[in-house]
């Protein structure tokens, strides 16, 4: 178990370095010159040479790379451009709000997935299995920029039940986690019925019916065990894919994370800040790949000698 | 053909809306009852009616006359980015996994590896917003994204099919490399990558969406629907038609391909058998 997960630690690296030299390089795909677009029309050409200095951009682009790489190590994303602040500050300062998002989504798309997952395993080709299917495909199909505006129009415009935006408890958070864990929830359904559906038909199924246990019992307490093995991985995937999502999703509704915190710096041109944001997200999806693959070898133990 | 929608229900629906989009993406123009950018302020955020069936926006241009000019832009970011993603992702997964060896390693270990280690639309998002927006970045951006998609299957298909006794065969009677990858083993892999370009298709359009509603995409005054969806946010109180069109335009583009693919999908899978 150790010498797999130090494995899989020591295959990770490699991948962190190149997310970072990737991050380092999109400030070099500006075309034209990034200091004169980030400051405007309007500046000086003393301007323009001041600040190229402050982010380093005169120097050698190999001696920016090392600065660079040798910042990340030290938590040193470099300094925001429009606010003066540490680059670092400003995204530790928004990703509990976006982590507090992610796992809302998470948990209300289980809730939904894994009931409707064994219904329509369990119920397969009838009326309740076609409706599931077509359901999911519904949600798989509705992206989360027109299933938010539509779940304000509903819940707090007509019905007046829930607040449009901002961050200030729990009745807050219903609606951007609905919208953020729509896609994920019906991914997921679709997962668990898929897994559902092998599961039922193994010969362990058949022998804990044979020996009298009640349908509930061979259904959640062996099938559904097994059956959310593969549930695990998809579920790490697509919660990385959570990261990328709340940045439309925190916008909108005016979520303080670090979605919003990535449009907001797109819009003001604040490159410094921009690169911090993909990178915090990129390493976040990094990082929870790694826990899923870690969590799947300890659930199933055969992975490890793979 | 006719056996595979009579069975298909929702395939035939696909199917039917794929075909009425793509007439309306190259109609658009002659469809359009309106000019889609003409403004009339006095009827801004008009609600639907005879005139305007869809309503009007918030400059008082038609939202069904945008809404269909929208379909063009759509479906030709959707098709374009696919048909270079699958180009590019064939050639290189597919000759990668023919040669083998260190191009093997070298694209599969380290190129996919690395646009993997991003999720696909913020990986998109990081390039648009370094390169400005425009049409030609967006394309390049989502085809950066979404050729490796098709590389890993074209490469995995190759490393079974070129094995199989009738590629040995080509080999033995002297067919070249370039001819033998060309000739024998593409068309024999096309069926996978053709029910990938189906969904890639949905997936390239909600993409494209996405970028526009962030404003990263389209540039106005050109009609986008994740332009208007954005549009209309602002409106839901006062106009809630400028969001419920152009979303329901979208989720029908992106559910119709979604159900070719899922069909297509089920009829050629083996396991049916």
């Amino acid at each position: 178990m150790f010498a797999f997960i130090l494995r899989r630690l020591l295959l990770t690296l490699p991948v962190v370095w190149i997310v970072v030299t990737l991050v380092f390089g999109l400030i070099h795909m500006v075309p034209g010159d990034p200091i004169a677009q980030m400051l405007g029309e309007g500046a000086s050409v003393t301007e323009v040479e001041r600040m190229r200095h402050e982010l380093g951009l005169d120097r050698p682009v190999m001696e920016q790379y090392r600065t660079y790489m040798l910042g990340v190590l030290h938590g040193d994303l470099g300094t925001s451009f429009r606010n003066q602040e540490p680059v670092s500050q400003s995204v530790l300062s928004r990703y509990p709000a976006t982590i507090e998002l992610a796992i809302a989504s998470t948990i209300f798309s289980l809730i939904f997935s894994i009931p409707l997952g064994v219904i329509g395993a369990i119920r397969r080709g009838r009326a309740e299995d076609r409706f599931i299917s077509f359901a999911t495909l519904l949600g798989v199909s509705l992206p989360n920029f027109a299933l938010g505006p539509m779940l304000i129009l509903l819940f707090s415009i007509t019905l007046g039940l829930l607040p449009v935006s901002g961050r200030d408890g729990f009745s807050h958070l219903i609606l951007p986690a609905l919208t953020l864990g729509g896609g994920l929830a019906a991914t997921t359904t679709r997962m668990v019925r898929g897994s559902m559906l092998e599961e039922i038909r193994q010969d362990y199924v058949r022998t804990a019916r044979a020996k009298g246990l009640s349908e509930r019992a061979v259904l959640f307490g062996h099938a559904l065990r097994n059956g959310l093995i593969p549930v695990i991985t998809v579920l790490g995937l697509q919660a990385g894919m959570l990261l990328a999502g709340a940045i439309i999703t925190e916008s909108i509704f005016s979520w303080p994370g670090l979605g919003r915190l990535t449009v907001q710096a797109i819009n003001a041109r604040d490159y410094p800040l921009v690169q911090g944001c993909i990178l915090a997200i990129a390493l976040t999806y990094i990082f929870i790949n790694l826990a899923t693959d870690l969590l799947y070898s300890v659930v199933d133990p055969r992975i490890r000698y793979d | 053909m006719t056996e595979f929608f009579r069975k298909n229900k929702l395939a035939l629906a696909g199917f039917i809306i794929v075909l009425s989009l793509t007439v309306a993406a190259l109609f658009a123009p002659w469809l359009a009852p309106y000019d889609p950018a003409s403004q009339k302020l006095m009827d801004r955020l008009d609600g639907p009616s005879w005139r305007h069936p869809f309503g009007n926006d918030e400059l008082g241009r038609d939202i069904l006359s945008r809404i269909l000019v929208g379909t063009r832009v759509s479906m030709r970011v959707g098709a374009t980015v696919v048909l270079l993603s699958v180009i590019v992702g064939v050639s290189i997964g597919g000759f990668a996994g023919y040669i083998g060896g260190w191009l093997d390693t070298f694209v599969t270990v380290v190129v996919i590896n690395s646009l993997l280690a991003f999720p696909g639309i913020l990986l998109a998002i990081a390039l648009v917003a370094f390169l400005g927006p425009g049409l030609d970045r967006l394309i390049f951006a989502l085809v950066v994204v979404s050729w490796v998609g098709y590389a890993r299957l074209a490469r995995g298909q190759v490393l079974k099919v070129k094995t199989l006794e009738f590629v040995e065969g080509a080999r033995a009677l002297g067919a070249s490399s370039p001819r033998v990858f060309v000739s024998h083993i593409l068309p024999n892999i096309i069926q996978p990558i053709l029910i990938q370009a189906s969904i890639g298709m949905a997936v390239a359009i909600l993409s494209e969406a996405s970028l526009s509603f962030l404003g990263l995409g389209i540039a106005p005054p050109t009609p986008s629907w994740g332009s208007m969806l954005n549009d209309g946010r602002n409106h839901l109180f006062d106009a809630p038609h400028m969001v419920i069109f152009p979303s329901i335009a979208l989720v029908m583009t992106v559910l119709s391909f979604n159900f070719l693919g899922d069909a297509l999908r089920d009829w050629l899978d083996p396991r049916k058998l």
